[in-house]
Order: structure tokens, then C-alpha cells, then sequence
């Protein structure tokens, strides 16, 4: 298969950044989508240029780390995956594809396409844990937890921290990401305890940061890997308004 | 540099670990806030061992290659985590989970290492459960087990098929709540290419930042390297594409010894190769063999017609199958150890029964458990994994049986290690994978995420303090002395030596060739030949790298093609150790398998008289040979057998 790329090149943070059309050939339907950005740079390598810069590491779509923006949707034209499990056949032959990075005032532009998300983790930083220290613990039985909550954890749990809602996102709202932390440790006993700190505090660190704020329209639900569902945004505001008036 | 003592506390095994820590020497909390500890790495072993020792009051400095400490590897692992809570009363202790592991890494581990991680692996589970892990429950709310490989009870505790993600989360959040107590210090995006020795300890780190390329100097009483393993050597594996080997090898190359190299384990259920731009392998759960049967055709020209696609896999009757580990090993069936399944699927492709256009592939089928139990209970258990293989490979695991071939996983050898988990350089730590430490020479599934967490939680935190309660009076030692300028100053020229050549060839193209005569000849089979082979032609590549290996742009900026290059650099140097270690033990154990020693099945031949032993590597400086130190194995509470799973 042969494709035309328009992909982001910036040099540096604070550089001006510009789309640059490339050209290549020969491409199995099979390969990832990465794979095919690898033979991109292996091109631009043969004449000296310097190859695109992009995230990724685990390419089997769990670490969160790959993050471009494909044909104006997150992680490519398909559902349910990361950038890292798209292939090539979700194209046809001879198309354009234009790649961007993650663009949202609080993911500043390293390099090329990629981005800072730290903010991510200064908002986790903020309670997305349970303040328990090493040992002393009781048996992992002690306490039972219905299954269907359990379930319930698990599926919050999931996310991946790629920011895709973010970038999704009209408002680049962290929205759906804090509601996933927020979600799955209140769902558990072993979480409710602090729960109303928690969410006060995400929420506090979410707006610092530059998030915009929710407006439902959904976005992030439609485009996050994992598939995390909109009602935790639900239970999130429930959450934060149990807190603010107890 | 030093000889080997392992430290292994006296008496009986069951009383060593809770012996060991009511004698070692601690260090009181006033002393604890004026020691810094470096840790390398984010996985489990290095955020859990981060966010224990930032709980005890050490000053902690953390570091990761990638742009946040939740991306490191351990993230990707899918099965489980075993313990011995024998929640299912079905016969576990701490005692058979110590037995299972000893056997299943085919004799080559040490004894009272072994016993104390089946005994923390309890203690594991409950504070997994405390920090907010959903394992998967029962209806009734208790905790859920399944089983895995070299195993006849279920001790696996899982979250669904992210089980790896969920425990490091767990981990994460422990080490986001020290980051904001102010105890531990994150380094993002920020990779260790140097030890620092002073007065012959570890006392600090040379790292390089990877987005302003800036070299920089951070000092610790002690480091803590938990880095992971070296699988990426083989180019293509399941390890994530920027695990890399380069703080094992700098520390070897500084004196600590590299135990058992060759003691790679390939997994035997990974996606199959598809093309040469391939760039990474995908791994299906082990946890899948508990409900899918393996198979081959049982004849050649079935398989043919399979591979020129003229026959469905799904048309062929039930007694053309050949389900080979369920005929080979009645006892285990499908659930034999990774090395023994790995070699069995080589064994059947190599005599033309292999499916797929390549030929490298055997079947995975999941239409008797789904006749069995119904789709649904299918997907609640694996549902990820499937969801997974039908996006890579187009093909729908319901309807058609999966496709597998055996692939690179973890690496069993690593960093020597004593008691202590202290190497051969004093003040220098290695935990998880890094270590060489508990699997042998094959490491049973869901027993990684059990070492990563039980020496980052339980045994790290406890050893270091028999260290540093030495160094109590060691003030904060300058970063300005000559033994960090140094270190900064070589980083810079091996930098400087790789952007200068300006080469024809790209980095990939170096390791693609070097990952190639890996597998070809250090790989699932070696001989004596092969490895002789290995090494001459290892050498000869790495002189070609060093003149001819072309990394573009500068130093002073994020250069994903210079991060790579370091990487190769170091690659290129431990493969011929690899090639090396499994040139010298003439014998067959666990995932080292010389096809000399073979019994008349095609079973590994021990060779206990001549080989019960880790070798543990000593470097002598560059274009010499290695040194062979051997730390004899002394079996006192089992007996050793050879492995039987028929």
C-alpha cells in the first residue's frame, strides 16, 4: 500500500510548528501503525533527516504511552484501541493521513508529536490512592467486596492514562480520566474512607492545570481506548457534591 | 573485585527470613531523613520498593525512561500474581510454592531465596487488596484464583487479563502519595547511563535527560538498579520497545557480576512473526492454556493444505488433531511449564506439522470450553486478550482457533545477587527482573509480578537498612568530586563517539541483525557450534556498529535514534556474554537448551554433578575474556529429580 502523511514537525516547546507532507511505499496491511511510522523514519534516517518524533512503548496497547491524533480522531479511525494496535488495513490504498499530536493548553508540545503529560500524574498526586503504608496489612479476605462492584472498580480501573479524552475533548476537559480514579476507589471499601478529600482535591488540581471543564457531550467516552463508560463522570459529580455539602 | 558470598542466614529454612530479620541492624528514624537512596526503574519492583523505603523516612529519588513512572513494563503482564494463601483448599502452602518454583526452574535457583518469596506472597495479596486493586471476586465477595502453568492447585490471583496493570497502578499510587509526602523525588524521562563509585561503593548515578538531552549527576548512600531484563537483546520479544539493558550492563562493567545470562525464557503461547518491519511481539496470556487445547494436524498433508489455505482449520476432525502436550504430558496436559510447551510447539513445526503461511505456528483452540461453559464465561475471562488478538491478527478467536508461536519474554538470568539482594559492588542493590535471583532457569507464570512485588515491598526495605545502618555517618557526598566528573565525562565521550561516525547504517538495522543471530543461535536451541558461531559473529557486528552506525540530530535534544543507539551499544556486548554463559554449561536446564543433552523423549538433560551451579560473570575490561566465578547450589530441604510432567 502506498500513503501520503502530513505529520507535525516542531522542534522544540516553545518553536513554531508546521505540517510536512511525506510519501511512502510498500506498506503491508498488516503492519501497525507505528510499524509504518518506523519505516517513515528508517527513509528519513537513509537521507540524513531527522526522524518524527512520536511516543510509544509497550505496542501492545496497555502502557497509555502512544498518543497521535489520526485523521482528526485520537488513536485512529477505530474503536477500542491504542494508536499501537491500529493497522494498516483500517486504511485504504493511496489515502492521506494526517497525524497531530495531542493538542490541549495543559499537554504542552515537547517535540514533533510529543507531549507533556505530567499533568496527569500532579493530579493523581493530588489522592488517586488509598493511604495505606507496607505491611500491617489484614488478610485480603477480611473485608468481602460484591462482585458486581468489584466489576464495576475493574472497568474504571482500566484506564490507561493515554489523555485521549483530553484531546478528544472541545473543552480538553480531564474530565473522563479523573472520574476513572475517583470511580474506582470509592467504588471499594478500601477507598471510601477518604473518598470526599479525594475527589475535592483531583478536581481543585484538575481546574489548576488548565483543564477546561465538562459540557456532556461525550467525546471522550466515543474515543477512549479503554472504554470508559461516561457515568463515572456521573459518579464523580455525585461524588463531589457529597463532599462539598458534608 | 569480590568473591562470592551469597549470605545465606544459618539455620533451618522455614526460621532464615524472620531469623535474618530479627539479628540485622536497622536505622533509627532520625537517621533514616538523612540517607538518600536512589532507585532506577518504575516497574513493580522499583515503585513499590520507592514508595517502602519513602514510608520508612529515606530520602528516595526515583527514575524512568518514560514520561511517567505508570508507563513501565510490568504494566503489560496479563495473567496473575501467585501466592500460597490456599484460599481454595486444594493442598497449597508456602512449602509447595517453594517446591514448584524450585522444580519448575529445573534446580537451578537458590533455596532460602525461593522460600522467603513464597513466604512474603501472602502478605503481597493483602496489600494489594488494601491499596485498592480489583482482583476478580467470587459472588459471594472473596477473591478469585486460577491456575497456571507447573502447577496443580490455583494460586493465581488475577484482574482480569491485566493483571500486570492493575498491581502497578497499585504500586503507582503508593509511590504518587510518597511523591507528595515529599519523600520521594520522581525523575521523568530520564535514563541512568552511569554508575558512580567512591571508595568502592555504588554512591551515585550518572543519567541522561532525555528531553533536553542534558547529562546529569545525582548522588544516593546506595543504588537500587530495578530495570527490568534484557530480552530486547533478541530484538524482536514481548518486552516493551524501550526496555533496555544498559544500567545492568554499566554496573557489570563496573564490577558487579551478571549471573546465569543465557537463562532466557521463551513464552511459548506470542502471536506469530508476520513480516521483516515487524517490531515488537504480542504475548497471549499463559492464563489462556487453562481453558484452550493445543494442537497441530496430525498429518503433514492436512497441515499443508492448511498452510496454502485450501483446508480451515475449523473443517478438520476431531481425530486428525494432534493435541500434543495433552499426549506428551498426561499429568499437566496443557499446562506444562513455558520452556517445556515452547520446545514441544518448536518440535512439532520443525517436523512440518506447523499451520499458518509461515509454518511457524500451532493452534489454540478454545471450541471445547465454549461448548463446555458458553461464549459468555469465554469473554468474561479472556475477553481482553481476544479483543487483542482479532485486532493485530484480523480473525475472529471464537470462530477460529487462535494462532501461537513460542517468542522472547523474560529474562531469568540477570545482575548477581546475594541474600541481601546487594551485589558484587557493596551499596549496590538489583531487585526484580534485573536480579537473577529466584526463577533458575525457568520462571513460572505469574511468578514475576510475584518477585517484582515481593522484594520492592517485603525484602528490599528490610535488607538495605543492614546497609546503610553503616553509612549513618556518611554525610551527603559533593556531586562535584572527581569520581561524578568522571563518570559524567565518559558518559559524554561514549555520547560524542556514537554521533561522530556518521555512518551508512540506521540503529534498527544493527539490532535487527543482532536480534537475528540471537534467535537463530542463542535462542530456543543452541549447540556448541552455534554459540561459537554467535560469539565470532556478535563480534564482528559490534566492530561494524562502532564504524558505521549512523544517529541523526544532536545530543542537546529529545533523540529517540541516540537513546536507541546507547542501548545497541550495550546489546552488542552482553549478547556475546549470553552466547558466552550458554556456550559453557554443557547440559540442558529449563530454558537453556543445548541439543547435545537430550534424553531419548527429547527431554532437558541435567547435568547436576558438573553444572549445579550459577555462573556468575566477572568483566576483566574491553576485548577480554570474561571471568567465571561459580556460586554452588546446595539442595538441603528438596530433592533434586528430574522434572517430570507426564
Amino acid at each position: 500500500m502506498n500513503f501520503t502523511l502530513k505529520i507535525w514537525r516542531q522542534e522544540s516547546a516553545s518553536s513554531k510548528g508546521r505540517f510536512e507532507t511525506y510519501k511512502i511505499s510498500n506498506i503491508s496491511d498488516e503492519c501497525s501503525f507505528l510499524e509504518m511510522l518506523d519505516q517513515l523514519n528508517e527513509q528519513l534516517v537513509d537521507k540524513f533527516d531527522k526522524p518524527v518524533c512520536f511516543d510509544h512503548d509497550c505496542r501492545e496497547g496497555i502502557c497509555g504511552m502512544c498518543s497521535l491524533y489520526i485523521n482528526g480522531r485520537p488513536h485512529g479511525n477505530d474503536s477500542g484501541i491504542t494508536t499501537c494496535q491500529l493497522h494498516m488495513r483500517r486504511f485504504k490504498d493511496g489515502d492521506t493521513i494526517v497525524i497531530e499530536p495531542w493538542r490541549a493548553k495543559a499537554f504542552p508540545i515537547l517535540k514533533d508529536l510529543v507531549v507533556d503529560r505530567s499533568a496527569f500524574d500532579k493530579i493523581a498526586q493530588e489522592g488517586a490512592y488509598v493511604s495505606v503504608n507496607t505491611g500491617g496489612i489484614p488478610d485480603g479476605n477480611a473485608i468481602p467486596v460484591p462482585k458486581v462492584k468489584s466489576d464495576l472498580a475493574m472497568d474504571a480501573a482500566a484506564c490507561i492514562g493515554c489523555g485521549a479524552c483530553v484531546a478528544t475533548c472541545k473543552n480538553a476537559s480531564a474530565m473522563l480520566f479523573v472520574s476513572a480514579n475517583v470511580s474506582h476507589l470509592a467504588l471499594l471499601p478500601q477507598g471510601k474512607i477518604e473518598a470526599k478529600e479525594r475527589v475535592t482535591k483531583m478536581v481543585a488540581k484538575m481546574d489548576e492545570l488548565g483543564f477546561g471543564n465538562c459540557t456532556n457531550t461525550g467525546a471522550c467516552e466515543a474515543e477512549c481506548p479503554k472504554e470508559i463508560k461516561l457515568s463515572n463522570i456521573a459518579r464523580l459529580f455525585r461524588e463531589y457534591y457529597v463532599a462539598s455539602i458534608s | 573485585m569480590s568473591e562470592i558470598k551469597s549470605k545465606i542466614p544459618q539455620g533451618p529454612l522455614a526460621d532464615k527470613w524472620t531469623t535474618y530479620k530479627s539479628t540485622q541492624n536497622l536505622v533509627n528514624p532520625a537517621n533514616k531523613r538523612k540517607l538518600d537512596v536512589i532507585v532506577v526503574g518504575t516497574g513493580l519492583a522499583g515503585a513499590s520498593a520507592a514508595s517502602s523505603l519513602g514510608e520508612l523516612g529515606f530520602n528516595v529519588k526515583i527514575f524512568c525512561y518514560q514520561d511517567s513512572p505508570r508507563r513501565a513494563h510490568s504494566i503489560a503482564a496479563q495473567g496473575g500474581i501467585n501466592a500460597a494463601k490456599n484460599y481454595q483448599n486444594d493442598g497449597d502452602s508456602v512449602y509447595r510454592l517453594f517446591y514448584d518454583t524450585i522444580k519448575g526452574g529445573d534446580y537451578r535457583a537458590r533455596e532460602a531465596n525461593v522460600y522467603r518469596l513464597a513466604e512474603v506472597s501472602n502478605s503481597i495479596i493483602d496489600q494489594c487488596v488494601a491499596q485498592g486493586v480489583p482482583f476478580a471476586r467470587e459472588y459471594g465477595g472473596l477473591l478469585d484464583n486460577r491456575s497456571f502453568g507447573g502447577a496443580q492447585v490455583s494460586r493465581t490471583f488475577y484482574a482480569r487479563g491485566q493483571t500486570g496493570q492493575q498491581l502497578l497502578l497499585g504500586a503507582y499510587r503508593a509511590l504518587n502519595r510518597q511523591i507528595k509526602a515529599g519523600t520521594v523525588e520522581m525523575h521523568n524521562r530520564d535514563e541512568m547511563l552511569e554508575l558512580v563509585i567512591v571508595d568502592g561503593k555504588a554512591r551515585g548515578i550518572v543519567s541522561r535527560n532525555l528531553v533536553t538531552g542534558q547529562i546529569e549527576r545525582h548522588f544516593g548512600h546506595a543504588v537500587v538498579l530495578a530495570t527490568g531484563g534484557y530480552g530486547n537483546v533478541f530484538f524482536l520479544s514481548t518486552n516493551a520497545m524501550g526496555s533496555n539493558a544498559s544500567a545492568a550492563w554499566q554496573v557489570y562493567k563496573k564490577g558487579a557480576f551478571f549471573g546465569n545470562p543465557c537463562f532466557t525464557q521463551i513464552h511459548p503461547t506470542c502471536i506469530p512473526v508476520h513480516g521483516d518491519y515487524q517490531s515488537k511481539l504480542t504475548l497471549m496470556s499463559e492464563s489462556l492454556r487453562n481453558d484452550g487445547r493445543i494442537w497441530v494436524p496430525k498429518k503433514k498433508e492436512d497441515a499443508e493444505a492448511i498452510r496454502k489455505g485450501t483446508l480451515k482449520p475449523t473443517q478438520l476432525k476431531e481425530e486428525d488433531r494432534d493435541y500434543y502436550l495433552e499426549r506428551r504430558y498426561p499429568a499437566f496436559g496443557n499446562l506444562v511449564p513455558r520452556d517445556v510447551a515452547s520446545r514441544a510447539a518448536k518440535e512439532r513445526c520443525d517436523a512440518g506439522f506447523g499451520v499458518g503461511t509461515t509454518g511457524l505456528a500451532v493452534y489454540l483452540d478454545f471450541s471445547s470450553a465454549i461448548n463446555r461453559l458458553g461464549k459468555k464465561v469465554i469473554e468474561e475471562r479472556y475477553g481482553n486478550l481476544f479483543q487483542m488478538y482479532e485486532k493485530i491478527v484480523d480473525e475472529n478467536p471464537y470462530e477460529t482457533p487462535m494462532m501461537i508461536y513460542p517468542a522472547v519474554h523474560y529474562t531469568m538470568g540477570g545482575i548477581w545477587v546475594d541474600y541481601e539482594l546487594q551485589t558484587t559492588i557493596p551499596g549496590l542493590f538489583a531487585i526484580g527482573e534485573a536480579n537473577f535471583s529466584d526463577h533458575g532457569a525457568n520462571r513460572l507464570g505469574a511468578s514475576a509480578l510475584m518477585q517484582g512485588l515481593a522484594d520492592g515491598y517485603f525484602v528490599l526495605p528490610y535488607t538495605i537498612q543492614n546497609y546503610l545502618s553503616a553509612d549513618i555517618r556518611t554525610p551527603r557526598i559533593s556531586t562535584d568530586t572527581p569520581a561524578f566528573q568522571e563518570a559524567e565525562k565518559s558518559v559524554k565521550e561514549r555520547i560524542q563517539r556514537l554521533m561522530s561516525i556518521r555512518g551508512k547504517h540506521s540503529v534498527d538495522s544493527f539490532h535487527k541483525k543482532l536480534g537475528k543471530i540471537m534467535w537463530d543461535k542463542v535462542g530456543m536451541a543452541r549447540t556448541k557450534q552455534s554459540c561459537t558461531e554467535a560469539i565470532t559473529e556478535i563480534q564482528a557486528l559490534r566492530a561494524e556498529f562502532w564504524k558505521d552506525v549512523r544517529v541523526t540530530g544532536t545530543p542537546d535534544e529529545l533523540n529517540p535514534e541516540l537513546e536507541k543507539a546507547l542501548r545497541v551499544a550495550d546489546f552488542l556486548e552482553l549478547g556475546e556474554l549470553m552466547a558466552r554463559d550458554a556456550l559453557h554449561r554443557e547440559e540442558s536446564c529449563g530454558g537453556h537448551f543445548r541439543e547435545e543433552y537430550q534424553t531419548e523423549e527429547g527431554e532437558a538433560k541435567r547435568d547436576d554433578s558438573d553444572f549445579m551451579y550459577v555462573a556468575a560473570w566477572e568483566y576483566k575490561g574491553e576485548n577480554e575474556e570474561p571471568k567465571l566465578n561459580k556460586e554452588v547450589l546446595e539442595y538441603e530441604n528438596i530433592k533434586v529429580a528430574q522434572r517430570n510432567y507426564k
